[in-house]
């Protein structure tokens, strides 16, 4: 049998029910602090995107299916199994109503991890057949195309002639035996292509060589927003195809929140088996670069600049201390917002959100948790890691009236270096 | 003894003065809680008083009540006042036997039909009348009989009041107390083994000076003596609220007169007043002694397990149910666990692949 | 039955009966719950797994600032009642006591009058946090029957006990017996309700920071 269904849905579900999920369902007391860890509560009010109620019908099947008295209750026919109709009211509040965040994980407290139900309860809600139609046109073409844009290689070709030129730079295209093979989210291909321009000046300028895949650049990955392993799988394995092959010593993810969680955390988990070269963010790799030296910085942005940590990259990914360091260097008044590092509030687009046209009006409303943070220190720049966060926020930032410029991390440091001299 | 005599005279016959009189009554006063100015009214009352007829049924009964009334070390105005009444019928301590003591029991009860006082110890067994009879008659049909014509009865002594140890488990003869056969009497419960001799005083000076019986808690017994538990008016209360037990009889704690709730003390459950009237004349108390309270005036105090453990104590094996559970539960654990993982291997090994093909639902 | 009888009754057999569905349950919850297992993680660790669990099974008691600001009730009035609950069970000197009596176990007590009001301050804020989940909407929309149920078979041996330490209405024989009942129904319900979070909240804690302490990050 092809094509979705409930009972995939479910299978799904029972699937991916692990000790972690039975665990935190046990202890939920449903204090409901989780709802005002949540921006699409904070902002809306609306008690159904309680993070913890997102979760119901996952939590029904746990309950009815790997609890004693749930079993009981099912065995004399007392409980209400979860139906059809019940994914389908909640796909609103899976995808539309999560980034995936995981701030909520960080405030619950009996410590469970909502962020990682919500991630595991999608391939059950994607195996019934209630993905965002928008979601799934990405996925698609993610597969399909290579990208969830539809960028094809041609594009990224003419992309990197013009940034050659530019830049008078070579942008290496399948080098094998280098040291770093970057990816590139669609959205810098696309609208960033100063992100690659930076790469180019700072690796050159620190003598570090580097690689773009013509089979392998696209960083994102669909398959994990929507919630398919073995989607997502098939995108890692491009990846780690195209690693091996070129004979990399590490990948390095961009800025872009997902595309890092995808590669650095799931990806040997979705392969099944660990990688044989590292992947490391692009901030760690400047991080480094700093640390032995080789990132030679003149001059010090001088307007007040915060910085918004972008979800998967700081809480969910650790990448916490670098991006700090590496501002030191460039910023002249660096002012942290209020809750920033671990406990940042997400931008409101990320998780699959932004692919997902019917919360498009969502993400602009819950946005106002970001203007209020943002509020707080009156800052004149707003810096970032993640192509993502960088629209979602451009674009929030103008719904709101807010003459603020969004900066890109890496970028603004290649603004910053030394002439060279050689 | 004249039956005309007052109490007063009576009293004054037996050589106790008005000043000895006068504190007894302000004695019973204070222990009634009524105020001083009630002392004269008393005295007064007492001094008057036709001697009431009484008479005392002994039935399921160990005489430990009888004794604790009149094995006094020296004469007292409460054993002055005992003696004063007109016990016109009693086993143990008159003079008459046989028919003629019967026939002394009748007569009384004729002569002060719905006037005497009924005195009980003892409790009365319903299962074969032929366990306990008195001249042939079933202690049941003595009792019912002899309430019929009682202004009011005594129960005195935890047999009489709540069934006592002759009803203890398994409680072979059916023993019942006063109050489960009589109903339609006041009855006054003065429970405790043996009561408190004042306490059964006091009870006849209340009913001799108001004509009343005293307020009476649920239980049936007197609120003035009964009214608070021994844990609240005992000298060791400090100990306990500081947590300072005494852990074995002849420990420090024991020599230094901590609390005895960890030596199975009833305090906290029993309400009486020896901890303030104390016993052998305002000697000691039990608890003064060392020895922790049995509870004894409480219903049921026989069979509330050992004397020697808290009353919150576990009566079974707890630590090995617990053993067990932890064993069962494991086993049960495991095998709820094992179903769970072959439940959720089903779901692994049915699982298809998804495809991008699979995504879209048919609209 | 009389109150000694009942009493006998609710401190042997039922107490039997109430400790064993309570050892079992929670074992047996706990494996059932413990053995679904969870995949190895196969990317390259930044960070200690075990050591960010247990450091998360300790840290997630204390919120951050912004949390704590934006649900003080629920976190206070949780503090509250969590250390009175703590108070009252484990440190008033019969109840160690009867730990003492059953599995010789004894610690010192707190005064009798301070854990009297510790106990009248805990029913205070049971009931503060009963209103608070009627009237707060996002609680009361999560709410459902086993929370309501919950609450109460937790706050009935506290009401029962405080009653029963001041002797209140009923003979001490009954007021006791109804206070070691109510235990009794909070041990027997305690593995199949959400009571298990007593225990399983420090699972939940020990995988919610492994998880990210595998990352390197503090949660």
């Amino acid at each position: 049998m092809s094509g979705p269904s409930l009972e995939k849905g479910l299978a799904a579900f029972r699937e991916q029910i692990d000790a972690p999920v039975a665990a935190f369902f046990n202890s939920c007391m449903h204090c409901g602090m989780c709802a005002d860890a949540c921006l699409f509560y904070t902002e809306t009010k609306d008690p159904t995107r309680t993070p913890i109620y997102k979760l119901e019908p996952l939590r029904k099947v746990w309950q009815q299916e790997y609890t004693f008295w749930g079993r009981s209750m099912k065995a004399l026919g007392m409980s209400k199994p979860v139906t059809d109709e019940e994914l389908g009211q909640w796909e609103e509040l899976v995808y539309d109503s999560c980034t995936l965040c995981g701030r909520c994980s960080m405030v619950c407290p009996v410590g469970n991890d909502i962020a990682y139900m919500i991630r595991k309860m999608r391939e059950g809600m994607a195996a019934a057949g209630h993905a965002p139609d928008g979601l799934i046109g990405a996925t698609k073409r993610a597969v399909t195309i290579g990208s969830p844009m539809g960028v094809k290689l041609p594009a990224l070709q003419a992309q990197i002639r013009h940034i050659e030129e530019d830049t008078g730079l070579e942008i290496p295209l399948d080098r094998e035996g280098v040291d770093y093979m970057c990816l590139l989210s669609s959205m810098e291909i696309m609208n960033f292509p100063e992100y690659t321009a930076a790469l180019a000046k700072i690796f050159h300028q620190a003598g570090v060589t580097w690689t773009i895949s013509s089979e392998a650049f696209e960083a994102t990955n669909s398959g994990i927003q929507i919630g398919v392993s073995e989607i997502a799988a098939e995108l890692v394995q491009r990846i780690v195809d195209a690693a091996e092959k070129l004979k990399v010593k590490a990948v390095i993810s961009p800025e872009c929140g997902h595309a890092y969680m995808a590669i650095r955390w799931e990806g040997p988990n979705l392969v099944g088996k660990p990688f044989d070269f590292k992947v490391v963010h692009i901030l760690e790799v400047l991080d480094e670069l700093r640390e032995q030296g080789r990132l030679k910085i003149t001059g010090k942005e001088m307007q007040r600049l915060t910085y918004h940590d972008p979800c998967q990259i700081a809480r969910r990914g650790g990448v916490l201390e670098q991006p700090r360091r590496l501002l030191d260097m460039i910023a002249d008044d660096f002012v942290e917002m209020p809750e920033a590092g671990v406990m940042n509030w997400c931008c409101g687009a990320g998780g699959g959100v932004s692919s997902n046209e019917r919360a498009d009006d969502l993400r602009l409303k819950v946005f106002n948790r970001k203007k209020e943070q943002l509020d707080a220190v009156q800052a004149e720049g707003l810096v970032s890691a993640c192509a993502n966060c960088r629209i979602h926020l451009e674009e929030g930032l103008e719904e709101y009236h807010m003459d603020l410029p969004v900066l890109s991390l890496t970028e603004t440091i290649a603004e910053h270096l030394a002439e060279d001299k050689s | 003894m004249s039956k005309d005599e007052t109490l007063g005279e009576a009293l004054r016959r037996q050589g106790v003065t008005r000043r000895g009189f006068l504190k007894f009554c302000a004695a019973t006063a204070s222990m009634m809680a009524l105020p001083p100015s009630m002392v004269p009214v008393i005295a007064a009352a007492l001094e008057s008083a036709r001697r009431p007829s009484v008479i005392w049924l002994s039935f399921q009964e160990c005489t430990g009540c009888t004794e604790s009334l009149t094995r006094s070390h020296s004469p007292t105005v409460e054993g002055l006042i005992f003696d004063s009444i007109s016990l016109d019928y009693h086993h143990t301590l008159q003079a008459a036997s046989g028919s003629a003591a019967e026939a002394a029991r009748e007569t009384a009860m004729e002569e002060n039909h719905g006037k005497y006082i009924l005195v009980v110890d003892g409790s009365i067994p319903t299962d074969n009348p032929g366990y306990s009879t008195i001249a042939g008659i079933s202690n049941r049909d003595m009792l019912e009989e002899a309430a019929k014509g009682a202004a009011a009865i005594v129960s005195v002594g935890t047999c009489a009041a709540f069934g006592g140890i002759p009803a203890a488990k398994p409680n072979p003869t059916g023993a019942v107390s006063v109050s489960d056969l009589v109903h339609d009497k006041p009855i006054i419960n003065v429970p405790g083994c043996p009561p408190i001799p004042v306490v059964i005083t006091g009870v006849l000076a209340h009913y001799l000076t108001f004509g009343t019986i005293p307020e009476l808690d649920d239980l049936k017994r007197p609120k003035a003596y009964y009214g608070k538990s021994i844990h609240d008016r005992c000298y060791r209360r400090p100990f306990y609220d500081k947590g300072l037990f005494a852990e074995t009889f002849d420990d420090e704690g024991a020599r230094k007169g901590w609390c005895l709730y960890k030596l199975g003390c009833k305090g906290p459950t029993t309400y009486n007043a020896c901890a303030t009237v104390k016993w052998n004349e305002g000697t000691s108390f039990p608890i003064e002694s060392g020895h922790p309270c049995l509870g004894c005036s409480e219903p049921g105090f026989w069979d509330g397990g050992s004397f020697y453990s808290a009353i919150s104590t576990p009566t079974e094996d707890i630590p090995k149910a617990a053993v067990y559970a932890v064993g069962a539960g494991a086993a049960a654990g495991v095998a709820l666990g094992a179903m769970n993982r072959a439940k959720k291997q089903k779901s692994v090994d049915a699982h298809e692949k998804v495809t991008i093909d699979d995504l879209d639902k048919e609209k | 039955m009389t109150e000694t009888e009942f009493l006998l009754w609710v401190r042997g057999p039922a107490l039997q009966i109430a400790t064993i569905v309570f050892v079992l349950g929670i074992v047996a919850r706990i494996l059932q719950m413990v053995m679904l297992g969870r995949k190895a993680n196969l990317a390259e660790a930044r960070g200690s797994a075990l050591a960010g669990g247990l450091r998360t099974m300790v840290t997630r008691s204390v919120p951050d600032k912004g949390t704590f600001q934006r649900s003080t009730f629920t976190i206070v009035s949780g503090y509250i009642f969590h250390i009175g609950l703590f108070v009252t069970i484990f440190l008033f000197a019969p109840h160690i006591l009867l730990v003492d009596e059953v599995f010789g176990l004894s610690w010192p007590a707190l005064p009798t009058p301070v854990v009297d009001a510790t106990a009248v301050v805990t029913i205070i804020t049971l009931l503060a946090v009963l209103i608070h989940r009627l009237k707060d909407p996002v609680m009361r929309f999560l709410s459902g029957f086993s929370d309501y149920l919950v609450w109460l078979v937790t706050f009935l041996p506290l009401l029962t006990g405080y009653i029963a330490f001041h002797r209140i209405g009923l003979s001490p024989t009954m007021l006791i017996a109804l206070h070691i009942l109510s235990v009794e129904l909070l041990m027997v319900l305690f593995p199949f309700t959400k009571l298990m979070h007593t225990f399983s909240l420090f699972i939940a804690r020990y995988y919610n920071g492994a998880i990210a302490g595998y990352k390197g990050v503090h949660s």
